[in-house]
């Protein structure tokens, strides 16, 4: 895989079929549904117990529109994704290209995504932290492994909006 | 642990300057507006706080910073460490009203991020 940046785009080059797999499984990874942990961590509290009226008011008013603004961001990039769509065959060596202009949503899905798989998988600090972790051998191992390549596009896509 | 405010992020009221060479007769006194509620008065200390959180990236947390409160890259990158570090951060103080709407912003970017009354 090569990832540069060319023009007014991110290009993602000579993706093979994991890897575009994994691309293609960020909307669904950002989804909240059936998890009440992921749920949780999407949308926290504004206030400790305390302020108990302030939290109700959030949830009333604040809570829908950054639903709203999760769903834009990760439909922005459903939208991109499908230049990959296609058969198995097709998918090899693929070039996805995501506009910069996406690049915030893009940044936003991402981070849904990584944090909803890491509350559904409940990794701790250490395993999140282990970039050396041995290859994949189980579902959890592969769900760490799409959080750090996430993380890795993130990173790439934040020193592009920077420079 | 409680985190101190990094210098000079705390609200401060902006006090119209005048240029070196302006005299009463070129620039009209500036109309002070009395602040009446006592509510108002009460409503000054609140804090926005950012927790630590393992998922999130250090340089995501970086940009963050920089986006919703301005801060220059070393301010933001001082913020980032604490919440690293100590576990939380006090990014601003001040109005709660203004401290609401730093914490939907940062919810946006889904940091971990809470107001709390200054004690």
């Amino acid at each position: 895989m090569e990832i540069r940046r060319r023009k007014n785009q991110i290009e993602i080059s000579e993706l093979d079929p994991f890897l575009a797999e994994l691309l293609r499984q960020i909307p669904a990874s950002a989804d909240t549904k059936g998890a009440p942990a992921a749920e949780q961590r999407i949308f926290t509290a504004p206030a400790n117990g305390k302020e108990r009226e302030l939290c109700a008011e959030w949830k009333v008013y604040v809570e829908p529109e950054l639903r709203r603004l999760f769903q834009t961001s990760t439909q922005t990039v459903g939208a991109d994704l499908e230049q990959l769509n296609g058969n198995e065959k097709s998918l090899a060596n693929r070039t996805l290209r995501i506009p910069t202009k996406h690049a915030d949503a893009w940044l936003n899905a991402l981070n849904q995504a990584r944090l909803v798989i890491a509350a559904k998988n409940n990794f701790t600090e250490l395993e999140l932290s282990d970039h050396l972790r041995s290859p994949i051998g189980s579902r959890r191992d592969l769900s760490l492994f799409q959080v750090n390549f996430y993380g890795f596009l993130q990173e790439f896509i934040l020193r592009e909006l920077e420079s | 642990m409680r985190s101190e405010p990094l210098a000079a992020e705390v609200a401060v009221p902006l006090i119209p300057r005048l240029p070196k060479n302006a005299t009463p007769s070129t620039i009209g006194a500036p109309t002070i507006e009395k602040e009446t509620g006592a509510e108002e008065a009460l409503d000054v200390p609140w804090q926005v706080v950012v927790h630590n959180d393992p998922v999130n990236l250090m340089s995501y947390v970086t940009m963050v910073f920089q986006r919703v409160f301005g801060y220059p890259r070393d301010k933001a990158e001082r913020h980032m460490l604490e919440v690293h570090h100590k576990g939380r951060s006090i990014l601003w103080s001040g109005m709660r009203e203004p401290a609401e709407l730093y914490v939907q912003q940062l919810h946006g970017y889904l940091l971990l991020a809470t107001i709390e009354k200054v004690s």
